[in-house]
């Protein structure tokens, strides 16, 4: 793609990018810490990735800013205007990543020495898989490749039926020793986020789409999580 | 690319093409000036009762074309037609057909305002009255009036219609020029870069005189400005080096074009 | 960047070489204002310089001088049959009322070649006025009737001063008058006739200087004539024909030039021998200035003159020979002698005694603007002329305006751009540059000649002027054309208008103001020719008014030209008034035009 006569426009359009870059570098840290925050039961690492939630927050600040000022100064139109939207709304999505990801570090503080590691081993396995979706999602947009996205936005069944089993399991284990309700419901929350977060790359992905191709894609996203028509039965 | 008859980018029909009538079909024109080969194989669809906006950088051929349409171009002796311009079915490079009739059903706005050095009334009621248009002098000024309102400058001149049209500003005196052309009751209006000697303030009249007046007419822009097409016109034809680029619905065209020159252009990236 | 730095404050240029450049460029600005303004100057000074001279010598002749004479309209000379009819009463012999009434006015005048030259100061139109009052008016028959006599043109020469100066000096002393035979003796007791004395001596002593060097000259001539004579004689000698013929030339020049000179030796002897005479008495001869006395109501003509005395015989005889008292009489000096002037002395002691007895008046002269031409000087008029160039111009404006505006358009909006094209307008680029007697020529041949149009008609004149003006009328209005903005045609036709309207309703109007410039300046141009109607004949004598473009006319350049080659001094001042009814003409012209043009400018 060669470079607007104004140069300025290029740098405007350059820096929305940078900064989607470091906001997506930021998230998958905060991923990476927070699984192993819970994994590890590391409070001061949980403590840390809390914290270091309102970076996120603020560069979403500074890229919903910086596109309104791109809008009003450039009047974009075609791809450029697709690049803008597209940035914004992939900001609101990283952000709420950053946010499952904080919350799934404060239930560190929930869960005690004393749970089996078998039970925290869903979440961590979930997680990966997240953390994995999101590195592909975030190369994705770096190099717009659609197709890669598209792989993304279809690999989001894998997380649904792996969600689906961890779901299972953590009802089992609460049917079966009651004491172990408190923190499985806490790994249930942690776990439910992680589906959430890969939910979000698969909104980033759409997005991606869109901002490569122009239009919406067409099919039907796979939703193969089935838990909220789980049922079970208390008397068996 | 220069020989053989392109089509432009097209991967569906534009709809609003489905949604009016055609009222103009070009096909494989060709103009020359002289060697030059100004238009290259040239085919479009204009709709009826739409604005359609012809863009491109200079000298791609979007004035060249539109001067066509109602033979201006056979003032210029080193001009030269080839292809068939279709209004209504009817060739208008056809040996029988009265150039003079043509131009009354295919009205001009020229780009920097050109009244007639005459009164605000006779520049309106000159071209009714040398194709006898009106029957009497009632009906004259009645035409007068009426193009003067639909074109929304009579309440502006309405006490000084014989005070000289030069007198008035830039943005009226384009505004009495469309008033004139309207006044001949034309089926066909081109408008060769209306807005680019006016301040925004006027162009923006303008652009609201053409949302009002074109469910009456066909009317064909030239523009320099990209915001003025997407915000004026359904349909949009995208001219580079003569050649017709890409044509299509104007929210399609300037959200996802399809060709990357077009692209290029609109967003800004022609060096 | 380096100059900022040096600049003290914005509008302080620091370095000397731009201070210089600025100081030469400023020079140059003032210098070049400067030589605006002395050409302006030069320019003004030519202008006034040709007007006061042509308006001094033009004035005058718009004066004439008449006598206002009681005459009683005798029927029995003027209608004898008492018919009453205008055709007999315009025969009538009103001269003869007029000189009789004239010579009531001088009963001196008794011989005939006096009467004779009385009446010779009358015009020979003189009775015109008479007769057509009386033709209009029958009933004046019998009446005493106020009818103004209008003088030669000698006469109304001598009262505007062009024959001669005169100087009048009334009398100092008493003087005293002695009849000695037909002379009369008049003294004085003081030198009343100095003055006069002098005056006398200094032209006499400058005749002499000037008779000297005439005399100087017919020797030398003579001298170089008898050295070529000797050169021819030895040609002649050796038998060649040329030179026997040049030889024979030469000699009677010589003896002819010999002759004239010995009477100037004869004369100029004589005159020296009076000049050196010097404090005696003056013998006044007409070669010299004339001297008259005025006294108890007579005019005596000096023939000798002294210091105290002179001698002087009656041409009007005084009443009586008393002594005149001081300021009862004077003397008049006339400072042309009588051979070098048109009007004797008698006649001009005639005239100023009808002076005195206030029977001459001075009016506007309205013959010159209503009557036409005439052999008289001062019946002469310009009517006819003006007339004549009138309808000339109205031919030309007619046929040019037209044909030139039609070709410029044509020209310039519907020829195919060729070779043919591009030919007719590098010659009528040519024509406008064709010297004017050309045009003359070719009327002569083609309208005269081959057409057979009638000579000397304004119709004729009118059609070679159109020729003439027409190529300037073509590049002017071309220009005009070229000058309005293609905008305005476009407009037109994109209205819906066929070229030929958006030419005729919009792009030649606006180009009127041109197009009537170039008109303006080929009607002038076609005013002040002259060539072009030599040549096809309005060149000839036309006293009548042209009533019709095929009646025989002449113009107004013509009528100068012709007028300023006639001999007597009168024509001299109507030439140069009518170059002011030329330029009037012209001004008037050009003035409507202008304010044409202005109208057109003003509409749109």
């Amino acid at each position: 793609m060669s470079d607007h006569t104004v140069k300025s426009y290029d740098d405007d359009l350059a820096s929305l990018k940078q900064m989607l870059a470091q906001m997506g570098g930021l998230a998958e840290e905060q991923l990476a810490n927070a699984i192993d925050a819970v994994t590890k039961r590391d409070i001061k690492l949980a403590d840390r990735v809390i914290a270091g939630d309102e970076k996120i927050d603020a560069l979403e600040q500074q890229i919903e800013e910086k596109s309104i000022l791109t809008i009003a100064r450039r009047q974009p139109m075609a791809q450029d205007l697709r690049q803008i939207i597209v940035a914004i709304r992939i900001s609101v999505d990283l952000e709420r990543i950053g946010d499952l990801a904080k919350n799934t570090a404060k239930r560190t503080h929930a869960i005690s020495e004393q749970m089996p590691r078998k039970l925290v081993s869903g979440l961590t396995r979930m997680g990966n898989l997240a953390q994995e979706q999101l590195k592909n999602i975030l190369d994705a947009y770096a190099q717009g490749d659609a197709n890669k996205a598209i792989q993304v936005w279809r690999s989001d069944e894998d997380i649904d039926a792996l969600y689906n089993s961890i779901f299972r399991e953590l009802l089992t284990y609460m049917m079966e020793d009651p004491r172990m309700i408190g923190p499985c419901t806490h790994l249930l929350f942690g776990t439910k986020n992680m589906e959430r977060i890969g939910d979000h790359t698969t909104n980033i992905a759409e997005n991606i789409y869109f901002l490569v191709h122009g239009k919406a894609i067409t099919e039907e996203r796979p939703k193969k999580d089935s838990t909220s028509t789980t049922s079970f039965n208390l008397k068996t | 690319m220069d020989a053989s008859p392109q089509r432009p980018t097209l991967s569906t029909s534009p709809r609003i093409l489905n949604e009016r009538e055609i009222k103009i079909v070009a096909s494989d024109v060709n103009v020359y000036y002289g060697d030059k080969h100004a238009i290259k194989h040239l085919s479009i669809d204009i709709p009826d009762r739409a604005v359609s906006a012809f863009i491109g950088p200079s000298g791609c051929g979007k004035s060249t074309f539109l001067r066509s349409i109602n033979r201006m171009n056979d003032t210029i002796p080193s001009c030269r037609v080839t292809g068939d311009i279709l209004i209504d079915g009817k060739n208008i490079y056809d040996r029988d057909l009265d150039v003079v009739q043509l131009r009354a059903r295919v009205g001009m706005v020229f780009q920097k305002p050109n009244p007639f050095p005459k009164s605000i009334f006779e520049n309106v009621a000159y071209g009714p009255r040398i194709h006898g248009l009106a029957k009497s002098k009632t009906d004259l000024e009645e035409i007068v009036v009426n193009s003067l309102k639909k074109a929304s400058l009579f309440e502006e001149v309405k006490d000084r219609l014989n005070h000289p049209g030069t007198g008035l500003s830039g943005g009226q005196q384009q505004r009495l020029c469309i008033a004139r052309a309207i006044a001949v009751n034309p089926e066909i209006i081109l408008m060769d870069e209306p807005c680019s000697a006016l301040d925004p303030i006027a162009s923006a009249r303008i652009e609201e005189l053409i949302d009002e007046i074109r469910q009456n007419y066909c009317i064909i822009i030239v523009t320099h400005s990209m915001q003025q097409a997407a915000r004026v016109s359904q349909l949009t034809a995208f001219f580079h080096l003569g050649v017709l680029v890409e044509f299509g619905d104007t929210d399609d065209m300037f959200t996802a074009p399809q060709d990357k020159r077009t692209q290029d252009y609109i967003t800004g990236r022609f060096g | 960047m380096t100059d900022i730095s040096a600049q003290a404050s914005i509008g302080v240029i620091a370095t000397a070489s731009q201070r210089a450049l600025i100081a030469r460029r400023y020079a140059a600005e003032r210098r070049f204002r400067l030589y605006g303004i002395l050409a302006i100057l030069l320019t003004t000074v030519f202008l006034v310089v040709l007007f006061v001279d042509i308006f001094s010598k033009g004035i005058p002749a718009f004066t004439e001088h008449r006598l206002q004479l009681a005459i009683n309209a005798d029927a029995a000379k003027l209608d004898p049959e008492n018919s009453k009819g205008p055709d007999k009463i315009r025969g009538g012999d009103f001269n003869g009322l007029i000189r009789s009434k004239l010579s009531e006015l001088l009963p001196a005048v008794t011989t005939r070649a006096d009467r004779k030259a009385l009446n010779g100061l009358l015009s020979s139109g003189a009775a015109d006025e008479f007769r057509a009052m009386v033709v209009a008016n029958p009933a004046l028959l019998g009446t005493d009737v106020a009818v103004p006599v209008l003088l030669s043109d000698d006469a109304d020469q001598y009262f505007k001063g062009y024959q001669t100066g005169t100087t009048r000096r009334s009398g100092e002393s008493a003087l005293q008058m002695i009849a000695e035979g037909n002379n009369i003796r008049l003294s004085t007791s003081v030198p009343e006739f100095r003055g006069a004395l002098d005056a006398l001596k200094v032209f006499a002593s400058e005749r002499l200087q000037n008779d000297n060097r005439e005399l100087e000259r017919l020797d030398n001539l003579i001298a170089s004539r008898t050295d070529d004579l000797k050169s021819a004689e030895a040609g002649a000698a050796s038998g060649d024909a040329a030179a026997i013929a040049e030889r024979d030339k030469l000699s009677s020049d010589i003896a002819s030039l010999t002759g004239t000179r010995d009477q100037l030796k004869t004369l100029v002897e004589n005159l020296a021998a009076r000049v050196s005479k010097a404090a005696g008495a003056e013998t006044l001869d007409a070669t010299l200035p004339s001297l008259f006395v005025e006294v108890n109501g007579g005019v005596l003509k000096v023939t000798e003159l002294g210091e105290l005395s002179a001698l002087a015989s009656p041409i009007l005889a005084p009443k009586s020979l008393d002594t005149a008292a001081p300021g009862n009489w004077s003397i008049l000096e006339l400072s042309i002698p009588e051979t070098n002037r048109r009007t004797s002395d008698k006649e001009i002691a005639w005239l100023e005694q009808l002076k005195v007895s206030g029977v001459v008046e001075s009016g506007f002269a309205w013959r010159f603007l209503t009557s036409g031409d005439s052999r008289e000087p001062e019946l002469a008029g310009i009517r006819g002329a003006l007339t004549g160039s009138i309808f000339t111009l109205l031919v030309t404006l007619a046929l040019s305006l037209p044909i030139g505006v039609g070709a410029a358009v044509y020209l310039e909006e519907f020829a195919p751009k060729n070779r043919l094209t591009d030919l007719i307008e590098v010659n009528i680029n040519n024509l406008a540059a064709v010297p004017s007697i050309v045009f003359g020529l070719l009327g002569l041949a083609m309208f005269l000649n081959f057409f057979g149009l009638p000579r000397s008609a304004p119709l004729v004149g009118g059609l070679v002027l159109a020729l003439l003006v027409l190529p300037t009328i073509i590049i002017a209005s071309r220009a005009a054309l070229k000058a309005v903005p293609p905008s305005i045609k476009e407009a037109a036709l994109g209205v819906g208008a066929s070229h030929q309207q958006a030419i005729f309703h919009h792009v030649l109007p606006m180009a009127m103001p041109g197009i009537m410039t170039g008109t303006i300046i080929g009607m002038a141009h076609a005013l002040g020719e002259t060539a072009p109607l030599l040549m096809i004949g309005m060149v000839a004598f036309i006293v009548d008014i042209p009533g019709s473009f095929t009646d025989a006319a002449t113009a107004l350049p013509v009528q100068i030209y012709l007028w300023s080659d006639l001999p007597e001094i009168a024509f001299q001042a109507k030439t140069a008034a009518a170059i002011i009814v030329l330029l009037v003409v012209l001004f008037v012209m050009n003035a409507s035009a202008i304010y044409l043009r202005k109208r057109f400018e003003r509409r749109w």
